[in-house]
């Protein structure tokens, strides 16, 4: 299968190995990946904000570059979010409109990609860490649930998955939210680190790097020893 | 900043640090939380549940004026007065009018949301009567001269202590510790003023067209007192609590109790059909319902957030909400809090005034999951966001979100700018958290993430999959 891969700003920049270790797991299996470079941002940023022209300003050019793609898989549930489910409301309307239907229909979250698309749990992966599993709320609530990233962890060769108080809960990122009402999103990132650290886990894993920065940014700072993972990374380690 | 905003901000930002509030507000909502899990569970379906709740208050509402006709047709049936008001003056006026023409003094009221939504009893122990709150939390929060906290749960902030401290303080009681004993006390006060109220005020879960009634759902029966012991009943309630028939209730009432406190119902629920009627031996000798618009018809003309009138004010989302949990009840300075109140203040009160509530969440969507009767919260809080920037939006951000597009639309310059950004990091790092800090925002609670010596693009432009290059690029 043709893989066209969408890898977000902050992927990109800060967290490429997330990227990387996609391309590893995709191409192990078989397939055929392929980057569109010009595409940087969703377009998610602006049209939380409420700014949706300028939301669409910069999806624009994302609905035209995917227009020939097969698939689209996203390492992050709450890109996949807004192009899977809110491109659809910020085209209505619009001359885009049937374009985004069209792209909201072959846009996948990774995890889900290849737990419900290509059928595969059981990557080879080795990982002999005890892990405590975040739910990221766009990946959870708008996209493909709980299910898929644990049906990948069990299969983790050495890999202790303790399942935290509240894994539900939200991180307290929420994109510009974190830098418009900090304390607000501090408080609620502490209470979430507090849940994880009550596992004892080595790591926290998520599927969406956006929560993990979050948390990683507090841990850090709290000097607390709980490192966050993406899944992918997990996944791709052999 | 409006005012509204920059309070909000304050509060908000000292009780996310206030980590016995936290605590406190944490360990009651996992406590209902823990409740309602298997209370949900005894619904034979309970999505199936929350899907015929939905559409039983949409069908409600796409025909609220006949419903509403119903009702006041139906219940004037019975002799009960209906009054139709517009504006939290008008509602106001009714029910200052009914108490003068009966010369009342004493007034008891059972739970209203409604009367804190019109300020009531400001304006009328500023006219000089005699008001008292009958459910035990709102009789708290009397005492202490505070709004409710929560809607459904008015003095979850307080502890046992500070209730017994406020008891001694105002009743002169002995300190306990024991619920069961502060329940008492407030109990042995709150029976002498049914019995010596002249006009009892309550609010109202449920309306029924069908048949004219009024359906509340209480748990210590202070309704069914402020009911049946004086002599003239008030009701005031919001035009969208109709419901088009009585059989409705079958579903509503365990659904409202389960969402509200983990019940499977609440202990007492009550439907009234009207005064005393001849040849019975109580109730009240009148009985006014007051219907209150207060731009409810405002959020019924938008389309796109009409459903946020289906809320049955169970609270629930404002329990299962992080960001209720963190900054509390009054941080939101609105009658409604939590996400409920978020998505309907800037169409009760002005959008520009209460936008910031809207921004103020991560859009988890834990509010929509929970919420019994299937309003899509976290999207109407983007809605709100959308339509605050259009009637208004600062020019400043404006321009900073063209700017973004711009850069993002450019991949070479964004490519300049990670170059740069890289540049950058050890500067800003000298000065992370400081005031100085562009960063500050983030830095002050978190660290910064580093910028990858090597971005994927940049791992892309070398990387060789093992499969032929003329497969591999298509963009």
């Amino acid at each position: 299968m043709k893989i066209t891969l969408f890898i977000p700003c902050f992927i990109d920049t800060l967290y490429p190995r997330v990227g990387i270790s996609m391309v590893q797991i995709l191409e192990k299996l078989g397939h055929v990946v392929t980057f569109p470079e010009a595409l940087v941002c969703c377009g998610q940023p602006p049209f939380n904000s409420g700014y949706w022209p300028e939301a669409r300003q910069v999806a624009r050019p994302v609905l035209q570059g995917l227009a020939d793609a097969e698939v689209v898989v996203i390492g992050s549930g709450s890109c996949g979010a807004m192009m899977k489910v809110f491109y659809t409301e910020l085209f209505a309307g619009e001359p885009e409109e049937a374009a985004a239907r069209a792209l909201s229909a072959k846009c996948y979250e990774f995890s889900d990609f290849l737990v419900n698309q290509l059928g595969v749990t059981d990557l080879g992966a080795v990982f002999p860490h005890k892990v405590t599993i975040h739910d990221g709320c766009h990946g959870l609530r708008e996209m493909n649930g709980k299910a898929p990233p644990r049906a990948l962890l069990k299969q983790v060769r050495g890999l202790e998955l303790v399942e935290m108080a509240e894994a539900e809960t939200c991180c307290g990122f929420g994109g510009t939210f974190a830098t418009k009402f900090p304390a607000i999103s501090s408080a609620m990132g502490e209470v979430k680190c507090a849940s994880a650290a009550a596992t004892d886990a080595d790591f926290v894993v998520s599927n969406d790097s956006s929560c993990l920065m979050h948390l990683q940014g507090l841990l850090s700072r709290e000097g607390r020893p709980l490192k966050t993972i993406h899944l992918a990374e997990i996944l791709a380690s052999v | 900043m409006n005012p509204h905003a920059v309070q909000f901000q304050s509060d908000a930002g000292r009780l996310a640090a206030d980590l016995t509030h936290r605590q406190r507000i944490q360990s009651a909502m996992a406590k209902y939380g823990a409740a309602r899990g298997p209370r949900q569970a005894l619904f034979r379906d309970w999505q199936e549940g929350r899907q015929t709740a939905a559409e039983t208050k949409w069908a409600g509402l796409n025909q609220l004026d006949e419903h509403l006709v119903a009702f006041e047709k139906n219940a004037t049936a019975r002799g009960t007065q209906v009054h139709w008001t517009s504006t939290s003056e008008q509602a106001r006026q009714v029910i200052v009018d009914i108490l003068q023409r009966h010369r009342a003094q004493r007034i008891v009221k059972s739970k209203v949301m409604t009367s804190e939504e019109i300020h009531l009893n400001q304006l009328l122990e500023s006219l000089g009567f005699q008001v008292v709150e009958s459910d035990l939390g709102e009789y708290i929060q009397q005492l202490k001269g505070e709004p409710p906290y929560h809607f459904v749960f008015p003095c979850m902030h307080l502890s046992r202590e500070e209730i017994s401290d406020l008891f001694e303080n105002h009743l002169g009681t002995a300190q306990t510790h024991d619920p069961e004993e502060l329940t008492m006390i407030a109990r042995r006060v709150l029976r002498q003023k049914y019995i010596e109220a002249d006009v009892g005020i309550t609010g109202a879960n449920f309306l029924v067209a069908e048949t004219g009634m009024v359906s509340i759902t209480e748990n210590e029966g202070n309704a069914r007192l402020t009911a049946a012991l004086p002599r003239v009943m008030i009701t005031l309630v919001g035009i969208e609590k109709i419901l088009p028939r009585l059989s409705d209730l079958a579903l509503f009432l365990p659904m409202l109790a389960t969402a509200g406190t983990g019940q499977p119902l609440t202990c007492y629920n009550t439907m009234y059909g009207g005064p005393r009627q001849p040849g019975e031996v109580d109730g009240p000798e009148e009985w006014h319902v007051v219907l209150l618009d207060n731009n409810r018809t405002t959020l019924l003309a938008d389309p796109e957030q009409r459903d946020a009138l289906h809320c049955i004010r169970c609270g629930a989302c404002l329990n299962v909400c992080p960001i209720f949990k963190n900054v509390g009840g009054f941080s939101y300075g609105t009658t409604y809090q939590g996400p409920i109140g978020s998505v309907i203040t800037p169409h009760l009160r002005g959008l520009q005034d209460w936008k910031h509530l809207s921004g103020a969440s991560t859009l988890c969507g834990a509010c929509t999951e929970t919420c019994p009767v299937k309003i899509d919260l976290h999207h109407h809080l983007l809605h709100n966001r959308r339509n605050g920037v259009q009637q208004g939006g600062s020019r400043g951000e404006g321009l900073l979100w063209r700017a973004f597009a711009f850069l993002m639309n450019h991949p070479r310059l964004y490519g300049l700018a990670v170059r740069l950004g890289r540049l950058a990091q050890p500067l800003q790092n000298m000065i992370a958290g400081e005031a100085l800090d562009p960063l500050q925002a983030w830095t002050k609670t978190r660290e910064l993430p580093e910028l990858a010596p090597q971005s994927f693009r940049e791992f892309w432009k070398n990387h060789r999959p093992a499969l032929p290059q003329d497969q591999r690029r298509s963009s």
